[in-house]
């Protein structure tokens, strides 16, 4: 009987000490459910040109600028008056990449394909807001090597 | 009709049997205050972006899109209503736009762009004639807020410097050749230079 009493207590005392430090309910916005939160200020968009590495190989490239207000519709696609073929010696913009110009089929064409007409659907700028969650991702080549330094140990 | 011009030019020729000169010459004077002065009034009046958007053609179309640019709204609160880039600030510039902008009461009257179909189908042509001005004048409305000896290269971003410090220092383009459609949607813009 003396040891269930015990028992009882560490449990009690578990659960206790379990609620005192435990995540808030939003862990974003560190706030509980009951709790109310002004938004977090708005990012400022990356601007600065540089190009970013890519984290695979067949990763679109980021936007390393800001696109406000550019539009891409039936009229008009503003990022090809920069990145298209013959814009590029103007504006020293990279070339939008030669498998723009492919259809499905795999001919070129002499424009940006139509199903490569909206370059959001890709690629996207980045902001200066900090991560909420850890990023845990793992670059392949990390991975590879630590595989073959495994192979090494057995 | 010719004898009633005739009978006109005699009465007018004729020294005033009734009024003396000073009452002639300051009424004038004052006549002269009062309607220039109304003429001003009216064309100010005319230059103010409520009296744009007065017209659904306008309140419908452009001054929607305006609402979400920077030039409607900003941190620093510097708003450009339609007049300051649409109406030249100096005066013998204005008139002759105000003059041309008879037109625009025309369509009004015949309903030219009276639909967003109508406006969408002139969108082209009515972008053509303000870039055309707008390149005429070597873009003087946006240089009216837009000085380029103010402009701080170190503070733009590195595009933005290249482009600012060579070609448009050169006078070889203007702020229209590159900056379109900012304050607007932009028309089906195939065949316009630099956006094939």
């Amino acid at each position: 009987m003396k040891l269930f009493k015990r028992m009882i207590k560490t449990l009690v005392l578990i659960s206790l000490a379990k609620f005192a430090v435990a995540e808030p309910i939003n862990p974003i916005l560190k706030a509980e459910i009951d709790q109310e939160v002004s938004s977090p200020p708005i990012a400022k968009p990356v601007n600065n040109d540089v190009k970013q590495a890519r984290n695979y190989p067949m990763q679109p490239p980021l936007i390393p600028h800001n696109i406000r207000g550019y539009e891409i519709n039936l009229n008009v696609n503003k990022c090809m008056a920069c990145h298209s073929r013959n814009r590029t010696e103007e504006s020293q913009a990279p070339m939008i990449s030669v498998t723009h110009f492919m259809d499905r089929d795999g001919n070129f064409l002499a424009e940006i394909s139509p199903r490569r007409y909206f370059c959001n659907q890709c690629h996207v700028p980045q902001t200066d807001a900090k991560a909420v969650v850890e990023n845990e991702f793992v670059d392949m080549k990390q991975l590879i090597k630590a595989n073959a330094e495994g192979a090494q140990d057995d | 009709m010719i004898k009633l011009l005739k009978q006109a030019w005699q009465t007018f020729k004729r020294p005033s049997v009734h009024f003396s000169l000073g009452f002639l010459t300051l009424g004038g004077f004052l006549a002269g205050i009062f309607f220039w002065g109304g003429f001003n009034t009216a064309l100010e009046m005319t230059n103010r972006e409520a009296f744009c958007i007065g017209c659904h053609e306008m309140e419908a179309n452009v001054y929607q899109e305006l609402q979400s640019t920077i030039h409607y709204s900003n941190r620093s609160g510097v708003r450009a209503t339609c007049p300051d880039c649409h109406v030249p600030h100096e005066w013998t510039d204005k008139i002759a736009r105000k003059m041309a902008a008879s037109k625009e009461v025309w369509g009004k009257v015949f309903g030219t762009i009276n639909t967003r179909e109508k406006f969408l189908d002139k969108r082209r042509e009515l972008a053509e004639h303000e870039w055309a001005r707008l390149k005429a004048n070597d873009s003087l409305e946006c240089r009216n807020c837009h000085n380029f000896d103010s402009m701080d290269f170190t503070m733009q971003s590195q595009r933005a410097v290249a482009m600012h410090s060579s070609a448009l220092a050169s006078g070889e383009k203007t702020c229209i050749d590159c900056h379109k459609g900012i304050a607007h949607q932009l028309p089906d813009m195939s065949g316009v230079e630099g956006w094939e």
